[in-house]
Order: C-alpha cells, then sequence, then structure tokens
C-alpha cells in the first residue's frame, strides 16, 4: 500500500508514472536509478507491502555528506512536479508466492491515483530470443489498447518495434495454436501488461534484451530510449553523458583490493 | 560471477524465476498453498497476564525495544544484561520454515526468539532472535510484534550481526579492523548514533531490514547497530562491540560492565561441538 512521507499527500492526477520491473540484469532499475539521480527527484512516499523481501541503506543518490545519512526502503514513490511525472523505484525481489497479489496492488494504485498514463522499463533473457527478434535493434514495446489510442501517433514517429508474439510451439506448424506473448526472465512485465489491458488501463513496456553481467551500458541504452519519448533530457547521449550515476552504483564488483598483492 | 582475478564468487541469479505461465490452479493446489501459508504464519505466545491485556484491547506499554538479531547480539545481552536477574520472560515467537529443526518439544524458556521485560521498569522490553526468520516471514514478524506495542514515545534500538565479507569499501579491510560497529537510524530518531552511519552501497537485510522499513514509514525513532565480524562464531570479542550500542540506553537498563569469565565462557563455547571434522 502507498504510505505517502509528506503532509499533506502528494497528488497524482494526470502524471506520467515510470517504474521498473525487476528483470534480468536489473536493467529497469537501473534505468529509474539514473532517471531519479539526474532529476534530482524528490521522495513523496513509500510502497510498504509484504510482497517485498525487505531490505534497507542509507541515501542511494547521496551527493555531499549532509544528505546521505537518510533512510531508503525497498519501494519508493519520487515526483518531478514541473515534469508531472512520478517514479516508483523498486529495490528488492518480489517474494516469489506474492508476485500475483503485489500485481494486484499496483494495478489497484495505478487506477486510484489517477496516472495519465505508465510506462514499466524491463527486460528479457537475451538468449531466448527467436530468429526475427535476433535481427535489428534489442529494444522492443508494448502498449495497452487504452494507451495507443492516445499515443499512436507519437510511437508512428518513433518508429519502434513492437514485442514480437512467438509461437507456442516453436517448428510445429498447427494452425489451431495462437502465437503468444511470452517475455522470459521478465518478472511480472508480461502479468502487469495482461493486468492492465483487462483493466483498460494505459500503460506501455519499453524492454530490452540482455544477458546478466555488467549492465551498466544497457541501463544507458534503455533510459535513452526512453527518453526519446518522453524527452527527460535534451541530447543525452552527446558526450560527455548528462545522466548522472549515483552513489549506490560504486563497487559493483566487490570491496578494493589487498594493496600486498602487488 | 568470476572477478578480475578468477576466483568465483557464488551469487544469487538476478534472473527472474519463470512465472509465465499462470497455470489454472484446482482447488487441491490451492488447499495445499492455503495450508502452506498457515504452517509458515508467525505465532506470538505472552504471558497469561499480557494476553489478557492484548486481548481486552491495549497495548503493551513500551518506551525502549530492543531487539538482538544472530548469535553474538543475543549472546551479548545474555552476558551483559540478562545475568542481573531482573528480567522476566514474557513471551516467545514461534514459526516453522525450510531451516526449521523437526519439532523437538521447545518450551518458550528455550525458544529461538525470546521477549523479556524488565523488573524495574516494564515499559523496557527486550527481544533475542537467534533462529532463522524466513524472507516471506520478515514482514510478518514486524508487523505482529509491533502491533503489540504502543508506539507513542517508542525508541527502538536493534542490534544484529553480519559477516565482514557483506561489508563492501573501496579501501582494502585489514583483517585488524573487524570486528566492528555501523549504525542506521531511521528519520524519527534524533540522537546521535554511537558511532559511523552505514556508508553506501552497503544494506542491511533481513529482520532489522524489515523494522527499519516499518518503523521509518510508520516514523518510530529506531536505529540499528550492525556489527561486522570475521568470526562466524560466538565470541567475547564480538560481543564486546556492541558494548557502546547500549550505554547510551544506560538510564533505563543496567549493564553488567564486566561479566564474570564463567558467564562469558559459558556463552562464548564454540557452537559446532558437532562438527568431526578434527576428530
Amino acid at each position: 500500500m502507498f504510505i505517502s512521507s509528506q503532509n499533506p499527500p502528494p497528488c497524482f492526477k494526470d502524471f506520467t508514472l515510470v517504474m521498473p520491473a525487476v528483470a534480468v540484469g536489473n536493467v529497469g532499475q537501473l534505468a529509474v536509478d539514473l532517471i531519479l539521480s539526474t532529476l534530482k527527484m524528490k521522495r513523496v512516499g513509500y510502497i510498504h507491502t509484504d510482497c517485498l523481501i525487505p531490505m534497507t541503506g542509507n541515501n542511494p543518490y547521496a551527493t555531499c555528506n549532509e544528505d546521505a545519512e537518510e533512510l531508503h526502503t525497498p519501494a519508493e514513490v519520487y515526483t518531478a512536479t514541473e515534469l508531472k511525472m512520478a517514479v516508483l523505484q523498486i529495490r528488492a525481489p518480489i517474494i516469489q508466492t506474492k508476485s500475483k497479489k503485489f500485481r494486484q496492488l499496483l494495478v489497484s494504485w495505478i487506477k486510484t491515483s489517477g496516472f495519465s498514463r505508465t510506462v514499466v522499463l524491463s527486460s528479457s533473457h537475451a538468449y531466448q530470443r527467436d530468429d526475427q527478434q535476433m535481427k535489428g535493434t534489442p529494444l522492443r514495446y508494448l502498449v495497452t489498447p487504452s494507451l495507443l489510442k492516445d499515443s499512436a501517433v507519437a510511437l508512428e514517429e518513433l518508429s519502434w518495434r513492437e514485442m514480437e508474439r512467438v509461437p507456442a510451439f516453436p517448428g510445429l506448424t498447427d494452425a489451431n495454436t495462437d502465437p503468444r506473448l511470452y517475455v522470459p526472465g521478465g518478472g511480472i512485465t508480461k502479468g502487469l501488461y495482461m493486468d492492465s489491458c483487462a483493466e483498460d488501463l494505459p500503460l506501455a513496456v519499453l524492454l530490452l534484451f540482455c544477458s546478466e553481467g555488467d549492465n551498466i551500458p544497457d541501463a544507458f541504452t534503455l533510459v535513452n530510449h526512453l527518453n526519446d519519448w518522453l524527452h527527460l533530457l535534451e541530447n543525452p547521449s552527446q558526450k560527455p553523458n548528462k545522466w548522472k550515476i549515483p552513489t549506490s552504483w560504486s563497487l559493483l564488483f566487490g570491496s578494493g583490493i589487498p594493496p600486498a598483492m602487488f | 560471477m568470476a572477478t578480475f582475478f578468477g576466483e568465483v564468487l557464488s551469487v544469487y541469479s538476478r534472473a527472474v524465476e519463470e512465472d509465465d505461465e499462470e497455470l489454472d490452479e484446482n482447488e487441491e493446489d490451492k488447499e495445499i498453498r492455503r495450508e502452506l501459508e498457515e504452517k509458515r504464519e508467525v505465532k506470538l505466545h505472552w504471558s497469561p497476564e499480557i494476553s489478557e491485556s492484548l486481548t481486552s484491547g491495549n497495548q503493551l506499554q513500551c518506551s525502549d525495544f530492543i531487539l538482538a538479531v544472530g548469535h553474538n547480539a543475543a549472546r551479548f545481552l545474555s552476558v551483559y544484561v540478562l545475568t542481573s536477574e531482573n528480567w522476566d520472560a514474557v513471551g516467545h515467537a514461534s514459526m516453522w520454515n525450510e531451516r526449521s529443526r523437526p519439532e523437538t518439544g521447545l518450551t518458550g524458556g528455550e525458544s529461538a526468539c525470546v521477549f523479556y521485560r524488565y523488573k524495574n521498569n516494564p515499559s523496557v522490553l527486550m527481544c533475542q532472535v537467534t533462529c532463522y526468520v524466513a524472507e516471506d516471514q520478515l514482514f510478518q514478524w514486524t508487523e505482529k510484534v509491533f502491533g503489540c506495542l504502543q508506539w507513542r514515545q517508542l525508541n527502538v534500538t536493534v542490534l544484529s550481526d553480519s559477516s565482514v565479507a557483506e561489508y563492501k569499501t573501496a579501501d582494502y579491510l585489514c583483517c585488524s579492523s573487524a570486528p566492528f560497529l555501523r549504525s542506521l537510524h531511521t528519520g524519527a530518531f534524533h540522537g546521535q548514533p554511537v558511532c559511523r552511519s552505514l556508508e553506501q552501497p552497503n544494506i542491511i537485510t533481513g529482520l532489522p531490514a524489515a523494522v527499519l522499513n516499518h518503523c521509518e514509514v510508520h516514523r518510530i525513532a529506531t536505529v540499528v547497530y550492525q556489527c561486522y565480524s570475521d568470526v562466524t562464531g560466538p565470541d567475547s570479542v564480538t560481543m564486546e562491540t556492541f558494548k557502546p550500542a547500549l550505554t547510551k540506553l544506560g538510564e533505563s537498563i543496567q549493564l553488567d560492565p564486566s561479566p564474570s569469565i564463567d558467564i562469558l565462557r559459558k556463552f562464548a563455547r564454540t557452537t559446532n561441538i558437532q562438527s568431526n571434522l578434527y576428530i
């Protein structure tokens, strides 16, 4: 459930919500980190739920000693009022048996908050692509019919590629089986998309095929892709890079090395 | 994952379990799930006096709640605080999960999660947790325990153990630096912690994290002292590291500054007597 950290509670009416899906390589979460740290967004509340594994730490976007000591929780909501944008960051895995409950919680929160659209940043296993998916860009999108009504023109201008439906039984040609939507390693992505279609929510999924490893370049690719649509930054891919890497990304490969080794 | 030097570290796969096809569950599947969920439920057992007051709708008056998670933290309390015999065991929590031992007929006193109340000041409550609380039980444990306590004016102190291998720092940690303490506190906590704050990118997980999340969201003053130790079993040096954390609470509880050797020996005794590695 959403708990506001402010008084009065924030109003999300007609805001765009950007959120990650916990998926392969945590690409969506990393991309959201870049948005939060670059736009210096303000925390307005928490999603406090038993569906996420508890974790906590000091401010992941600290810029100086003064703002370093500030407790952060597994799921928090940030806003940038001038951009009419809210961002939900999810920092912990979803408890497996509770993923359906978590999706329902999100869908009902999105509905009651009155967001004008929701964008889910996600990823999918690169090794499970089929032949047609291996050609060209690794970026794909999905939109619910409700969002397509309003954003058809914008999406056409972007000339993005829609996520392909794949045959249920590759190699077998059976006229009776329809191709299906398949997002391996995408966590709640597919479920959230299907729920949103059923509930007539305006929602888009932007996803990237990737493998686990150092997924920082993937995060930049995905966030730049999102920027082509939402225009959060002007010319972000120009050098030097305009996205700001948060302090919490340090030491991704472990602690320092013993100097006596050399 | 292999590092630059070729050693292989075991890491959790960040790929997500395939939950793609939501199979239509039949009644039997649902029944099994329900039963499993019931079995994993966290249950609190209070002394008759307390459960009576709870059932009549009165939460426990509590000014200080001290929670020790892990063997070193729990034994620290046993050695330095509980020996004063001014404490009553007033309840325990029981739960079952995949790491639980088969039922051995544990009574309340031997439980791995016990609550104590201070005789001189009944609003001081203490809890020792030495059992494994599974990921799906952490939130529930916290909700249930804090559901019994009155939140107003509540101060929570959590002592917790961790391995120094979990601590990330850009400078190489010299072996003489462990054990050491790091703190993390909620926005409602206005005191001065007795040690440095936990630096990014370090995080806290498990029961201390569940308690911090709950207290941050509900604006309860809470501080966690996490001890990073390089010894796997309980030892007296690690236990002593927690001492400054409780000196702050000196007014409300009595700390035994120099416990007798016998007591220390009893609690610092090696845990894996069953190990036959060096017979």
